[in-house]
């Protein structure tokens, strides 16, 4: 063999090594946490809420935390969806290749590299100095702060690659750069925007840190912003960190529900993505 | 212009594009219910030219543009214009059918729409008249809610030509439009052209001569960035007073 063809073999061997590790790594995740979980699983973990007892191995169920994340991831991501379609519209279609245009998008990358705990910290200072306690709402607003940078840049990506092609068309009927965004641009890129708004809502449902200390942590379900909420990923450490096998054991089975309600996410986007793909321009 | 009778007025126009000067001093007008050619060899202006008559130039990162375009009188380039009323009456047929993300009916819709009209009712005929007129109404009655992209090439180019019309415009902008399609499509584009001039203004650009010579009226010869000359189609095709239009015509370069 000569050295070319040795190169392309090395290299593209290198290339399928470095799939298989992360698909390895994924599926011994899955693994993991299905096979220590799914013997704890039960109905009354879905539909109950923790018990007098339920830390100590007796009965009960996270339902407290299933809703919790699912009102703040939830909540936040709709928050950051209000923000970010603005930003990601504004720094394309009305500032262009401006200065202003590229330090919005290097202010986004920085934010999107602070450590969520960080987010934490932040907002609860300002809690202490608003004398606010931990509280869905403070819990939403930190996820926000967190997931914006992430939703933004994706969504920004998607309207980047917007054909100039197809904002001419809009603009020769007399649009106004507003509708253009609004009617045109939004509609080719919404395939897109579903993907970034799941990935903003993968990102906060998963995170323990940044409302660790914002949101608090109860055994009942909220009935308001005001009330402090459960998450899954503080159930999970919370139950892990107990002396109790059967209590560490509920922690892989709340991973796993964790698990479930992304992986059926991504399902409902995926499906609906190829509907909505359905109209737009290559 | 003799015998016509001039709906646009263009006035030592000068449009440069960063440092380089792509349009140098063009004055020429355009005559009102004809067909005018652009023609000229590649990256001799001919889309800018088109493209300031609408402002789409605007669109352009870095474009500078002195002088005046009068449309019927008044000057498109003055701050106090509304430049979607200028682009609602310059509808524009671009090189490459560009539908926009949406339906059939959207489409055509769509212009209608951001200009006020409501009325369903109103839009559906609206949304027909226009497709009868760019004969694409038979192929797609049954299925407007289909996406655009769906249609071949040759009908998208319809499409687009019917929702040019759907925002009723006084004059038809259209570059190289038959450029992207195949020989029976590009027929029937240019049989429409031929049918709209007698309601629309249309201004095409073309470096096909023999499609010029087919269509126009009325030519305008652009020669890197200048203009060389112009005048009702037959005389510059059969008698050009320049020497440059008499080698272009005749084959010389292109």
């Amino acid at each position: 063999m000569n050295k070319r063809k040795l190169e392309e073999a090395f290299f593209k061997g290198l290339m399928l090594l470095s799939i298989s590790i992360v698909v390895g790594s994924l599926l011994a995740v899955f693994a993991v946490v299905i096979l220590k979980g799914l013997p704890a699983l039960s109905l009354s973990m879905l539909t109950q809420t923790p018990r007098g007892g339920y830390y100590l191995g007796k009965e009960g169920g996270i339902l407290n935390a299933i809703i919790g994340s699912l009102y703040l991831a939830g909540g936040a991501t709709a928050l950051a969806f209000l923000l970010s379609l603005p930003i990601a519209l504004y720094i394309n279609e009305y500032a262009g290749k401006s200065r202003f245009a590229s330090f919005t998008r290097l202010s986004l990358d920085v934010s999107w590299g602070i450590p969520s705990i960080a987010y934490g910290a932040f907002a609860f200072i300002i809690m202490l100095y608003l004398g606010a306690r931990a509280s869905l709402l403070w819990g939403i607003i930190t996820v926000t702060l967190l997931v914006l940078p992430i939703m933004t840049r994706a969504i920004d990506e998607v309207i980047k690659m917007f054909p100039f092609k197809l904002r001419e068309a809009s603009y020769a009927l007399g649009s106004t750069r507003l509708e253009t965004a609004l009617k045109v641009v939004t509609r080719q890129a919404l395939p897109g925007i579903l993907t970034a708004v799941l990935l903003a809502f993968g990102r906060g449902i998963g995170d323990a840190a940044s409302v660790l200390f914002t949101a608090g942590y109860t055994d009942s379900v909220p009935t308001s912003l005001f009330d402090p909420v459960a998450t899954l990923p503080l159930a999970v450490f919370f139950q892990l960190g107990t002396p109790i096998p059967e209590v560490q054991q509920r922690a892989y089975a709340s991973g796993v529900i964790l698990l479930v309600l992304v992986l059926l996410l991504s399902i409902v986007s995926r499906l609906s993505t190829r509907k909505l793909m359905k109209y737009v321009i290559k | 212009m003799g015998m016509f009778k001039p709906q646009i007025s263009i006035q030592k126009l000068n449009v440069f594009y960063r440092e380089r000067h792509v349009l140098k001093d063009i004055t020429a007008d355009i005559p009102e219910k004809r067909i005018t050619a652009i023609i000229g060899p590649s990256g001799c202006g001919k889309t800018t030219l088109l493209k300031s008559l609408n402002r789409l130039t605007d669109l352009v990162e870095g474009v500078k543009v002195s002088g005046n375009v009068l449309v019927d009188g008044v000057n498109i380039f003055n701050n106090r214009i509304d430049v979607t009323d200028i682009r609602k009456k310059m509808g524009l047929i671009a090189q490459m059918p560009n539908p926009l993300p949406m339906s059939i009916y959207d489409n055509i819709a769509y212009g209608p729409r951001i200009h006020g009209v409501k009325d369903k009712k109103l839009l559906g005929q609206v949304v027909e008249h226009c497709l009868l007129a760019a004969s694409l109404w038979d192929e797609v009655k049954d299925r407007l809610k289909e996406p655009a992209s769906k249609l071949s090439v040759g009908q998208q180019q319809r499409l687009c030509l019917a929702r040019a019309l759907a925002v009723q415009p006084e004059c038809l902008l259209c570059d190289e439009p038959t450029s992207a399609l195949d020989p029976v499509s590009a027929q029937y584009i240019e049989k429409q052209l031929l049918d709209l001039k007698k309601d629309y203004t249309i201004v095409f650009v073309t470096h096909v001569l023999r499609q010029a010579r087919r269509l126009a009226d009325y030519v305008i010869f652009l020669y890197l960035g200048e203009l060389i000359e112009q005048g009702p189609a037959e005389k510059v095709f059969t008698q050009p007073s320049n020497p440059r239009t008499k080698a272009y015509i005749e084959g010389m370069f292109g």
